[in-house]
């Protein structure tokens, strides 16, 4: 891995930001709306249920987390897709960049853009409506762990699915964490789903995140043993997704679709 | 007819490009048929034929973006299959269908693709091409907004970025007037002789040809069919110009590609 054609994928995300404040809209816009409404929501719950469940940590807590993992799958594949909408993978691909330095290029420039999320999203979050993860500890920073490599899997596939699939396969990819997080049982234990959507939730990383973000806010003893589990299935589904997208990439060199890949090509 | 030189004129100056037996077809249809031919250093090789002669096919497969069905590539002594990398490094390119991104400007992708290129002194280097290409006026007006000129010269300004030892052109000139074409001409010239490079142009502009390339190769239907200096070829097969020796190999009846595969 070579440091200079990272730096090149980085520092053209960091010029289409500057060059064009539209694009950074996203980064902070839709994980700010979601904020202030889930904690409104959070506001009124604490103030009618009667129960000492903090619904704040509870739900506010969890919309942050979960919106953190869609920001590291949407900013990774936003970066993939500024490639495809200017037709630059014939400049990209013929020149002597590694697939692993692109790869690693678009997941360290979604780790920065999403970043940028996590502190609007705090700054909300933390001094209007109250929400600490301080009874979480540094167990925070293992969900942190597991949500941001569930992100970048996630990412790494939407990818691969448009380079296969060609670019009208990109509405397919927007909808992914929505369609993902009833599994991932972000705002309720695992045991409300039926029998097969636990199934689908084990193969999740974050549905480990949320049951243990749970345990801590009430109080119950934390399972270690299956968040480091998770960690170790979110770096899997890493490896599993960047071993699917060079599968895609060998094969789009061997048929000559990466060579005239453009507005609409699917083969 | 038949192809006589698909080998450089001075067999004594180093490769920059070796192709050797290159197949490669598309489902059914067989896109390049047994190609061999050589670049030496310095050399301008035209690389000419009709729509779907396999032009693009060659390039493509030499720039790494498409796996031939079998022969070999070497670009210098590196093995394209093997080293990809390491020999796409010592290459590039410049296309029609290939414009750099238009939301970048001029500077911003020229520093984009040195990077990626790994060129040293890179500030330096591009300011040299802004001087040599005209674009310093516009170095920081983004591709999207260029002309067609404007658009050549940045392209040809990032095929040199990294100095080639090898340099395809794939119908460098296709969208320029003359004046700004010949230019083009001449500063490609102009490059070879200073660098010794290696350069592999395809054009449908057979006075360009005449004027630029040392050497050309006729393809058909994914063969070579005919090969030498642009200059004497006309006369010795009995036509008055390149363009009428083209027309007349373009329309030279060959067994249908579908026999060839059987």
């Amino acid at each position: 891995m070579r440091v200079a054609p990272v730096m090149a994928i980085l520092l053209r995300q960091w010029y289409l930001l500057r060059g064009s404040p539209v694009r950074a809209l996203p980064m902070f816009a839709w994980v700010g709306i979601d904020i202030v409404l889930w904690g409104f929501i959070s506001r009124f719950l604490n103030s009618v249920s009667g129960t000492s469940i903090n619904f704040t940590a509870v739900f506010l807590g969890a919309v942050l987390l979960w919106d953190l993992c869609g920001r590291v799958m949407q900013g990774l594949t936003t970066a993939f897709l500024e490639d495809v909408w200017s037709r630059n993978f014939l400049n990209l691909f013929a020149s002597p960049l590694r697939i692993s330095e692109y790869v690693t290029g678009l997941v360290i420039a979604s780790i920065c853009t999403s970043m940028i999320g996590l502190g609007v999203m705090l700054g909300l979050a933390v001094p209007v409506f109250g929400l600490s993860f301080l009874a979480l500890g540094l167990r925070l920073l293992l969900f942190l762990l597991v949500l941001y490599g569930f992100g970048v899997a996630l990412g790494t596939l939407a990818s691969a699915m448009v380079l296969r699939f060609g670019p009208a396969s990109e509405w397919l990819v927007w909808p992914i964490p929505a369609l993902l997080s009833p599994f991932c049982a972000v705002f309720y234990p695992l045991t409300t789903l039926p029998a097969w959507m636990r199934g689908v939730a084990y193969a999740l990383p974050p549905s480990y995140v949320f049951e243990g973000m749970r345990a801590a806010l009430a109080g119950r003893p934390f399972a270690w043993l299956p968040a480091l589990g998770a960690l170790a299935l979110a770096a899997l589904e890493i490896a599993l997704a960047a071993g699917y997208f060079v599968r895609v990439y060998r094969r789009a060199v061997r048929t000559g679709l990466l060579a005239r890949y453009s507005a609409e090509t699917v083969s | 007819m038949t192809a006589r030189s698909e080998h450089p004129t001075d067999s004594a100056a180093p490769l920059a490009l070796r192709v050797r037996d290159l197949r490669k077809s598309y489902a059914e249809v067989l896109a390049v048929d047994g190609v061999s031919f050589e670049v030496a250093t310095g050399e301008i090789l035209g690389l000419l034929g009709p729509n779907g002669a396999g032009k693009t096919t060659i390039i493509n497969t030499v720039l790494g973006v498409l796996t031939p069905g079998s022969g070999s590539i070497r670009i210098g002594d590196v093995d394209v299959s093997r080293q990809r990398s390491l020999a796409l490094a010592r290459t590039n390119f410049a296309a029609v269908y290939a414009s750099l991104p238009g939301n970048l400007t001029v500077a911003q992708n020229l520093r984009f693709f040195g990077l990626i290129y790994r060129v040293r002194a890179l500030s330096s280097r591009i300011e040299e091409l802004l001087g040599q290409f005209g674009l310093a006026a516009l170095r920081d007006t983004k591709c999207g907004v260029l002309s067609s000129g404007e658009l050549t010269r940045v392209a040809l300004a990032k095929a040199l970025l990294n100095r080639p030892r090898l340099l395809l052109l794939d119908e460098p000139t296709a969208s320029l007037d003359p004046a700004a074409a010949r230019d083009i001409r001449s500063a490609i010239r102009a490059l070879v002789r200073a660098t010794d490079c290696g350069v592999l142009w395809t054009s449908h502009n057979m006075y360009e040809v005449e004027e630029v390339c040392d050497r050309v190769l006729f393809l058909s239907h994914g063969r070579i069919l005919l090969a030498g200096d642009p200059r004497a070829l006309p006369r010795e097969h009995g036509a008055r110009n390149l363009e009428e020796l083209f027309i007349q190999l373009a329309r030279e009846p060959l067994a249908h590609p579908a026999e060839r595969l059987a």
